[in-house]
This record gives C-alpha cells, sequence and structure tokens, in this order.
C-alpha cells in the first residue's frame, strides 16, 4: 500500500469502449447483464406481435375512399366511413345545416384557453369577464332560440363528442364549488351541516354512477306531475355532478387536513373570520396540493360520461355504436371503436398534460 | 318489499292516469312534435345515416304516424331495452317503435296498448356448412353463442329443453360480440332474430360457408306501442300502420299516390285515400292525411324493401310478411 502524495496524479483515462457511446447505450439499457438481453428481446417481441398487425389492419391494407364497394375489397380499415360520417361523431344527430353553430362555439372557447395560456393576458379583467359570458354565449349558440333569432335545436340532437365535452365541462364546474362546500362541512364541527355533508358523500359514494343516472332518467320522471319534463340531458347533468361533488369533496377534504395546523392557527390569532381564513389562508394551499388527484378525478369525470348512454343520450361511445348500423357502412365497428378512443385519449392526455404544467407552475407549500 | 312495490305501482297508476287526462293528439299538435321512442341503433330497424338523420323500418312507422298528424318535427329519444316501456308509461314519449315483442304480460301488466304487429319475426339458428347439420334436431350438444339480457337465451333453452337434448351457451353483450365469437370457431351455433341472421352472416369471413337453419323457433311479433287508455291515438297509429299495408295491396306506392288520388276508380282505394267517406275525419285527423302518409313513406313493400329487403345489408326475405293473398299475415281490415 503506496502512501498517497500529490506529484503522482494518475492521468485520466477514457472509459472502457463498452460504456460510452452508442455501444455503451445500448449495453447499459438494452443487454447487460444477460438477462436484460433476455428481457429486451421478449418486449421488443411483444410490442412487434401487437403492433404489426395493427399497422397492416390500420394502414397497409386500409383503404381511405368514400365508397362502400371500394373498401369491401380491402381486409383492413375502411377509413372513408370516418371520413363519410365524422360530423355525426361530432355533433351526433344535431341538424346538418346547422352544425356550424356548434362549431363557432368550439373556436371560442378555443381561442378563450389559447388566450389564457399567454401569461400576460390572464390577470386581465376583460378576459376574466369573457370566461363569465362564454357559457351563456354557448349555450344560446348552440341551443338556439331567443334573442339570438337562430332556430332552436332542443338538447334532444345533441350528441357526439359535443356532448360528451358539455357534459364533462358543465359538470366539472358545477361540482368543483359543490365539493369544496362539502368538504369545508365535513372538516367543520357545525352540528347540522357536518353531518349532513358526510350523509351526502357517504351515501353518494356508496352508490354507483349507473344507479344514480338510473335514478334520475327512469324514476323521477315517474314521480314528476304530468306534462312537467326535465330535460333529459339536465336530469344526466346533475346525475353526474352529484355523483363527482362527492369524490371531489373528498379529494378536497384530504387537502384541507394536509396544510399544518400552524397555518389555521395563525390565521385565526391574526383575528381572520372563518371565511377570510378559508378563502385567503386555507383553500389557495389545500387546492395546490390536490391539483393531482383532482385533474385524475376530472379525467374520471370526462370517461364516465360515457355512461350516460345508458339513459338514451347519445354521447361520443353511443353515436360509435349508431353509425356502425348505418346501411352503407354495416358492421365497421372497430374503425368507430378506434376514432373515438384516439378522442378520448387527446382529450385525456390534454387534461393531464395540463395538470402536469400547473403542478410545476405553482409548487406545493411543503415546498 | 312487497310494500315498497305497492307504493311504486299506485304512484306509477296515478302518474298513468293524469297522463290519461290529456289527448294524445292534441298534446302532440300544440307541441306541433311527435315523442318517439326508438333504438340508440339497430341495423335495419333504426340507425344515422351519413348525414346525421335516423333511417330505419321502426323510424318509418314514426315518420308515419308524425305525417298522419300533420307534425313537422319529431323528438326522437333512443332508448335502452330497459328504459323503453317507463318512458312510454312516464309520458316521456307518445310512441314507442323499438322492436317491441308483443307479449301477454307485457300487454295486461304494464298499461301498454300494443298497435299493429309491423314485422313477424322470429328466432333463427346458422350453423356451419361443413357441419352437415339441415335440421335443427340436430343440433345436441352444440355449443351456442347468443346475446345476454333478452328472449334469445329463454327461447333457445326453451328449444333445447323441450326435445332433450343439451347445449352449451357461451353468452356476449353485444353483437357484434356475439359475430366474432361464432366467427372463430368459439361455437357450432349463432343464433339471433331471423331479421338479424342474415345481416350477421354477410360480415363473417366467408359468408358462402354459413347455411340458415330453416326452423324458427320463437314467435316475435314486433310492432309499435302506445300507452293503454286513449284508444283515439291507438286507433290513429292502426290506421296509419294499416294504410300502408292497404297501399301495398292496392298497388298505391309514393310515386303514384297523387295519381292514385285523382283516377283510381276502385271505390275502396278512393274511401282509404280519403278521396271519398269521412274515414280520416272521423278518426280525427284531415283529410289530407292519407295521401301525406304514403308520400311520406310510401307503402309497406317500400318500407320493407328499403330498410331490410335483399338490397339492403340485412337480406331478409318477406317470408310471413307478405301479403295475405300472398301466403303471408300482412292483413289490413277493410277501408269501409
Amino acid at each position: 500500500m503506496s502512501e498517497y502524495t500529490p506529484s503522482q496524479n494518475i492521468p485520466d483515462r477514457q472509459p472502457p469502449a463498452t460504456s460510452v457511446g452508442i455501444i455503451g447505450w445500448v449495453c447499459k439499457n438494452l443487454l447487460c447483464p444477460w438477462y436484460n438481453a433476455v428481457l429486451t428481446i421478449v418486449s421488443c417481441w411483444a410490442i412487434w406481435s401487437a403492433v404489426a398487425p395493427f399497422w397492416e389492419w390500420a394502414v397497409t391494407n386500409a383503404s381511405i375512399s368514400l365508397d362502400p364497394e371500394v373498401a369491401k375489397q380491402h381486409t383492413g380499415a375502411a377509413w372513408g366511413f370516418i371520413r363519410d360520417m365524422w360530423p355525426v361523431f361530432m355533433t351526433g344527430v344535431y341538424p346538418a345545416e346547422e352544425r356550424w353553430r356548434p362549431l363557432i362555439a368550439l373556436c371560442i372557447v378555443v381561442v378563450l384557453v389559447s388566450l389564457s395560456l399567454v401569461a400576460s393576458y390572464r390577470r386581465s379583467r376583460w378576459l376574466k369577464i369573457l370566461w363569465f359570458v362564454s357559457p351563456i354565449v354557448v349555450f344560446a349558440l348552440v341551443y338556439g332560440g331567443g334573442i339570438t333569432g337562430l332556430p332552436v335545436v332542443g338538447t334532444h340532437y345533441w350528441g357526439g363528442l359535443m356532448l360528451t365535452i358539455m357534459l364533462s365541462i358543465v359538470a366539472m364546474l358545477a361540482a368543483f364549488p359543490i365539493s369544496v362546500l362539502l368538504a369545508l362541512g365535513r372538516t367543520s364541527d357545525m352540528p347540522i351541516a357536518k353531518p349532513f355533508c358526510v350523509a351526502y358523500i357517504e351515501l353518494i359514494r356508496g352508490v354507483p354512477l349507473i344507479t344514480l343516472l338510473f335514478m334520475a332518467s327512469v324514476v323521477l320522471p315517474l314521480f314528476l306531475p304530468a306534462g312537467m319534463e326535465l330535460d333529459k340531458v339536465l336530469r344526466a347533468l346533475v346525475g353526474i355532478t352529484m355523483f363527482f361533488s362527492a369524490y371531489l369533496a373528498e379529494n378536497i377534504r384530504g387537502g384541507l387536513q394536509g396544510i399544518s395546523k400552524g397555518q389555521y392557527e395563525a390565521a385565526d390569532a391574526l383575528g381572520m373570520s372563518y371565511w377570510k381564513k378559508t378563502i385567503v389562508v386555507i383553500l389557495p394551499q389545500a387546492l395546490r396540493i390536490v391539483i393531482p388527484p383532482m385533474v385524475n378525478n376530472f379525467i374520471g369525470i370526462l370517461k364516465d360520461t360515457s355512461l350516460v348512454g345508458i339513459v338514451g343520450l347519445v354521447d361520443l361511445l353511443q353515436i360509435a355504436f349508431a353509425t356502425t348500423s348505418n346501411p352503407k357502412w354495416f358492421g365497421r365497428l372497430e374503425e368507430a371503436y378506434v376514432f373515438i378512443a384516439f378522442w378520448y385519449w387527446i382529450l385525456c392526455y390534454a387534461l393531464s398534460s395540463y395538470s402536469q404544467y400547473l403542478e410545476r407552475k405553482m409548487p406545493s407549500a411543503s415546498k | 318489499m312487497a310494500i315498497f312495490r305497492a307504493s311504486f305501482i299506485c304512484l306509477l297508476i296515478v302518474a298513468m292516469a293524469s297522463v290519461a287526462q290529456a289527448s294524445t293528439l292534441e298534446n302532440v299538435k300544440k307541441d306541433g312534435f311527435l315523442k318517439a321512442g326508438t333504438h340508440i341503433e339497430n341495423p335495419g330497424f333504426s340507425a344515422l345515416d351519413s348525414n346525421g338523420k335516423r333511417v330505419g323500418f321502426d323510424v318509418d312507422f314514426i315518420r308515419a304516424v308524425a305525417a298522419a298528424v300533420n307534425v313537422p318535427e319529431i323528438k326522437y329519444t333512443p332508448l335502452t331495452s330497459k328504459e323503453r316501456l317507463p318512458a312510454l308509461q312516464s309520458g316521456e314519449i307518445d310512441l314507442l317503435s323499438r322492436t317491441t315483442t308483443h307479449t301477454m304480460s307485457r300487454d295486461v301488466k304494464l298499461g301498454l296498448d300494443f298497435t299493429v304487429t309491423t314485422l313477424y319475426d322470429g328466432q333463427g339458428m346458422m350453423v356451419r356448412k361443413e357441419l352437415g347439420v339441415t335440421d335443427a334436431k340436430d343440433l345436441d350438444g352444440a355449443t351456442v353463442c347468443l346475446q345476454t339480457g333478452s328472449t334469445t337465451e329463454l327461447n333457445i333453452s326453451d328449444y333445447f329443453r323441450k326435445h332433450g337434448m343439451s347445449f352449451t351457451p357461451v353468452v356476449f353483450d353485444k353483437q357484434p360480440d356475439v359475430r366474432k365469437a361464432y366467427d372463430t370457431g368459439r361455437c357450432d351455433v349463432h343464433t339471433t332474430d331471423v331479421s338479424g341472421l342474415a345481416a350477421q352472416r354477410s360480415l363473417m369471413e366467408k359468408p358462402e360457408e354459413h347455411i340458415i337453419l330453416s326452423e324458427v323457433i320463437s314467435k316475435e311479433p314486433l310492432g309499435p306501442v302506445v300507452r293503454h287508455g286513449d284508444n283515439q291515438w291507438s286507433d290513429i297509429v292502426r290506421w296509419t300502420i294499416w294504410l300502408t299495408m292497404a297501399a301495398e295491396e292496392k298497388g298505391v306506392n309514393q310515386a303514384n299516390v297523387e295519381e292514385m288520388y285523382a283516377k283510381s276508380k276502385d271505390p275502396e282505394v278512393q274511401r282509404m285515400l280519403g278521396k271519398t267517406g269521412s274515414l280520416w275525419t272521423d278518426l280525427g285527423l284531415d283529410k289530407g292525411a292519407p295521401v301525406r302518409i304514403i308520400k311520406t313513406v310510401g307503402n309497406y313493400g317500400e318500407i320493407f324493401d328499403r330498410n331490410l329487403g335483399p338490397k339492403t345489408p340485412l337480406r331478409m326475405e318477406r317470408g310471413l310478411n307478405k301479403q295475405w293473398n300472398e301466403g303471408g299475415l300482412v292483413y289490413a281490415p277493410p277501408f269501409r
């Protein structure tokens, strides 16, 4: 064992060729040691055997002709079916000559969202007013009638992707404030509000969404006086909102309990009233903590709106079934499934990306 | 539980009674639209075409009734099979045209009124040719692919039990899954209503390798349903359907109905189309109703051919649904 002296500096050597560059990366990540090599090969084989037939069906043997006879000669997908029917997927049975109205409504929402993504606009009061007015404008545009002078298109004409998006956005917006109140009620010690909130949350959480939807759409009309009719979309919306407000409330309660007691006590010590304390100190921190589970819930809402098919609303999933019995494109179920899966994925991925962006931007209180 | 059920039925009856007070015809005319229930989708019976419009055999009879009462708009409510009967009872819809089988229990227990059978359907079976089976009675021990939650399952087990045979059911939730399973060889027999069987066969990998057995194992008389208690409304639906049937018998169709109205010398055609007599005004409609109906949907034969016939993907033969004078069961009472 030699003693270390500064003059005995050992010159740096290059790492061995097997651990640098492409070879090094491949070896480190894919092949070494031997069991990783086996895993690599097995996974490659698994991916290939799943992707290759799909690729063959969706691309190699597919046809995009609008003529069903041409499509029949191809063994693969008939994308002409989607080309022919995509407006129906978007708006359902909404009258073809009025389809420009949901399109404009969509443009309004997209423009508003894009403006809100620009940081310098976000604080402007105009944007907030626009956001506040936009639901009314969108509804007036899509429903028509009244001062708009457009022909009325009743909710029974709403369908497809349009209905899915509307149901989920309205359910998210309506469920959120309700759930905050429920969570506050449940964490409070008020003698009537607390048991009520607990009962509501536990009752609704103990029942499947399908049951609520059935209650709202099948049983409820039997008890209403004759001639009184609640809109079907509204009934479904009430069911979904009730259901998700209970779930969101539990998420938010988690956030409320996740804040250290010192925050509550400090706010009390400053002499803040309950509402001031809640709005200024507690909720901003609590909501920040619960962004990930809340977005998780929002994604759940979006996908669970597909259950409204059970009460006869024609959402994106039901429209996929409905289009496949079109006599012209009879039995093209796979294409329809792939198409709507693509749309659900886009929507859910957009939501989850936005939540990740929010998380990065707003570090939670503990950090 | 019994108390719950009793109170539920009481409420149901109260609800129905209050609905029945106002005449359905008046309500429909006042609203300006017909509230009708149909399938979300069922090939040939109710589907969406490329413009998002509803088309199909069941839909055409709804359109015929809307033409009869002369309302411009139809409010379709797509219904599941569980939902369809409560929707009619609660007054959410006034006409249900959704391949509903006429059975005694539905007729007498549920406060419904079955109008005219528009399609005599029945459950059939399809097998592979190579199996060498020509008679359903040779199917002892077979595996049968079928859709769950309908009378299909009950009918097939009734049939096998009656003939002392055994079978293994393989059940699926959706028709395309049944088809795929049968096509990939998971079962020997594919069973569903005859109206759907030919269409299912046309979607097989090799349609020519399958045969549909001639045996029909159940009776499925399908037709529009209305609420019990409003006889005028029920009559309007009945005579609208019978008009399409009589029109076929008399050679009146969508193209020539106005010409027939003007020129036909047949007194029954004249009465039927409202040129003479007061049949249609007695019913509470106007004199133009019959011509409007035929101009909108055509006669029974045209409705059948357009939606179910050999030129459609369903490739259904008329069979029992021929006119009575050609050996079928389609028989309209006289317009007199």
